[in-house]
């Protein structure tokens, strides 16, 4: 996004609150004004409560930045800054202790692609990748994240280049309303990392054979695939498209259009 | 969820020290239970210190044993080599619980302090005396068809829930703890949860402040004939209706050692002690298995709408030690089974 400069007409009062908040950025605003990502770094670094009570001076300011204040947490209570990475860039915000990695990813950095199935662990929906392994973003509290590297939906293709999972639940069709398939994706594409390694599963035929580069059967995706729930029943289809990925065979495409094309 | 302090400890000592120092305060490993108790206004900490990044996640040789560190995950555990050629029970039994996501956050420490699963203990418009002593035992008249069939009181009639325990409990596992001012001690596993007696509001021995460092698992010869069986509502990603650890050591076909523990019937791991006396000495047959089931069963108290519970601990104590004598082999042993029952 092209940074729109604003030349800097800050009262004295206004000068010194941005100072305190945000001393490394102090100089660059003076010299070349204040940015959309000074705002986004402000909000981060205070939170919407906070920069009321210390900045009503350059509330002028603040108002034409409209679009991102809906992204500020309305009232945070034991703040925590932390610094990681989404999807490859670095974030810093200050969140309440009690917010959660999903909460954080939808609300304050506007990656809605993780969704919220149940918010109690029980569905995979909010699966994410964290430090290379899959976890619920429902259940992780964000304060944890410090300095870990979190990966969700939207960090997967390279440009305008699907993952090949993304592209295979596209061509297998795996599913239908799309709710789940954020979380299955994920969870999908830290799997195929997990068989690399020879990880095995409750329906692992033998636990004590450590063969790397494990071979999935459809039995053996399923069982470890059952943390990501599809209440529209895309099963078949999921299977189909991780089996493409996993194997080095194409699966066949079971639908096609209605003229016949595929 | 209710505002809590967070904190990181840079020590063990420092965590301890806080958690000791403050009746409202827990130490928060992979947060899949607690957090989860938090949003349901279950537990209420005022202050959480997160313990997960403490340098407890060894998993090493210790004498002709294994010790495996509190803070490491259950599926870094399960996926051990160590653990993997020498307690394939415990990998069997870890990997049956949960999922992927959840093994990857859970952490051993964790898992050995999770909740139960009573549904009265989940609602907080019910009464419960575990989650609120005096309120009275919602289940016990209740809807108990997933509660114990051993062990339990008037007060409280909840199964625990983790599948690991179950295994560790088989395994004669001992748990490593530190208390305030470098107080150590080791709990047997069969001490380390508790029967709910009167004060189910306790689920096992540690004392407020405790840490639990290591799980010690001492050498044993169970390796070849272990098995995890896991009976559940649905074949994955769902609590043990009833679960069995079970291990033999054979000469021939005679039983010279045997370990069988029960998830999903009390209040702790319980261990089938009965059929394990029964079976040492004996052959290793369907008959003599089921006998020593029906010895165990004999004991059961099942509650109004659990009674399936003592049939079906019966033929999984049977289908596990014949999983078990099949070298734990996943496969032979569905195919057989579905046969048999
Ligand atoms: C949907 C769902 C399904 C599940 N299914 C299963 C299942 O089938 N089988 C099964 O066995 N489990 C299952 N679980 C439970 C899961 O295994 C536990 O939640 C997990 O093991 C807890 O570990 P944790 O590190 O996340 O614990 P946390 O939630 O962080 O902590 C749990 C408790 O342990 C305490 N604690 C943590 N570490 C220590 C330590 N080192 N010393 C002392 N106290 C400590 C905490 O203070 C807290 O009281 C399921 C969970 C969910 C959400
Ligand atoms: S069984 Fe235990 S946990 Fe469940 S309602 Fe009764 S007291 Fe509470
Ligand atoms: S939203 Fe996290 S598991 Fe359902
Ligand atoms: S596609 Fe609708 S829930 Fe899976």
């Amino acid at each position: 996004m092209e940074e729109q400069a604003k030349l800097p007409d800050l009262t004295e009062a206004e000068r010194k609150a941005l100072e305190e908040l945000m001393p490394d950025e102090m100089s660059e605003i003076i010299t070349s004004g204040i940015k959309r990502r000074h705002f986004l770094k402000l909000f981060a670094v205070t939170g919407a409560s906070l920069l009321a009570a210390h900045l009503l001076g350059i509330e002028q300011l603040m108002a034409r930045s409209a679009p991102i204040e809906q992204q500020a947490p309305v009232f945070i209570e034991n703040g925590i800054n932390i610094s990681f990475k989404v999807n490859g860039s670095p974030q810093h915000l200050m969140v309440d202790s009690r917010m959660t990695l999903l909460d954080t990813l939808r609300e304050r950095l506007n990656l809605t692609g993780s969704k919220k199935g149940c918010d109690h662990g029980q569905c995979g929906a909010c699966t994410v990748i964290v430090d290379d392994r899959r976890v619920l973003s429902c259940l992780t509290l964000a304060a944890t994240c410090e300095d870990k590297k979190v990966t969700t939906i939207e960090g997967l293709a390279t440009g305008n280049e699907l993952h090949p999972m993304q592209a295979s639940f596209i061509k297998h069709d795996g599913f239908q309303c799309g709710y789940c398939t954020p979380g299955q994706i994920c969870s999908a594409v830290a799997l195929m990392d997990e068989a690399k390694n020879g990880e095995a599963s409750y329906v692992t035929a033998n636990v004590r054979n450590k063969n790397k580069s494990i071979k999935l059967s459809d039995e053996e995706i399923r069982e470890r695939m059952s943390g990501n729930i599809c209440r529209c029943g895309a099963y078949p289809n999921i299977v189909d498209a991780i089996r493409e990925v996993h194997g080095d065979k194409a699966v066949a495409q079971v639908w096609q259009f209605a003229d016949g094309t595929i | 969820m209710r505002p809590f302090k967070y904190s990181t400890a840079p020590d063990p000592a420092t965590a301890i020290g806080l958690v000791s120092a403050n009746p409202t305060a827990k130490y928060l490993g992979g947060g899949t239970n607690l957090v989860d108790l938090m949003k349901e206004d279950v537990m209420r900490p005022a202050e959480l210190v997160d313990v997960s990044r403490l340098k407890y996640a060894k998993i090493e040789k210790k004498g002709s044993g294994v010790s495996i560190g509190a803070t490491a995950t259950n599926a870094f555990t399960a996926n051990d080599d160590l653990i993997r050629e020498n307690y394939p029970l415990l990998a069997m039994a870890i990997l049956a619980g949960a999922s992927a996501q959840i093994r990857n956050m859970a952490t051993n420490g964790g898992n050995l302090n999770q909740r139960t699963r009573c549904s009265y203990f989940y609602d907080v418009n019910m009464p419960c005396n575990k989650r609120e002593p005096g309120t009275g035992c919602g289940a016990l008249h209740g809807v108990n068809k997933n509660h114990a069939i051993f062990g339990w009181s008037e007060k409280c009639v909840a199964t625990y829930p983790s599948d690991m325990a179950v295994a560790l409990a088989a395994l004669n596992a001992v748990v490593q703890v530190e208390g305030v001012n470098n107080t150590k001690r080791s709990i047997p596993f069969a001490d380390f949860h508790r029967l709910p007696g009167d004060h189910p509001e306790l689920d096992n021995n540690l004392k407020q402040g405790e840490f639990i460092t290591s799980i010690d698992l001492p050498a044993n010869k169970f390796a070849e004939k272990s098995y995890y069986l896991k009976i559940r509502e649905r074949s994955s990603y769902a609590f043990a209706l009833v679960s069995v650890a079970a291990a033999l050591v054979t000469d021939g076909n005679k039983i010279k050692e045997v370990r069988i523990a029960l998830g999903g019937v009390a209040h702790k791991p319980w261990r089938a002690s009965v059929a394990e006396q029964w079976l040492i000495g004996k052959h290793a047959t369907e008959a003599n298995f089921k006998a020593a089931a029906a010895a165990e069963l004999k004991n059961a108290q099942p509650l109004q709408h659990n009674k399936y519970k003592v049939a079906l601990a019966a033929k999984a104590i049977i289908r596990a030690l014949e999983g078990a004598m099949q070298g734990g082999a996943y496969g032979t042993m569905e195919a057989d089974s579905t046969s048999k029952n």
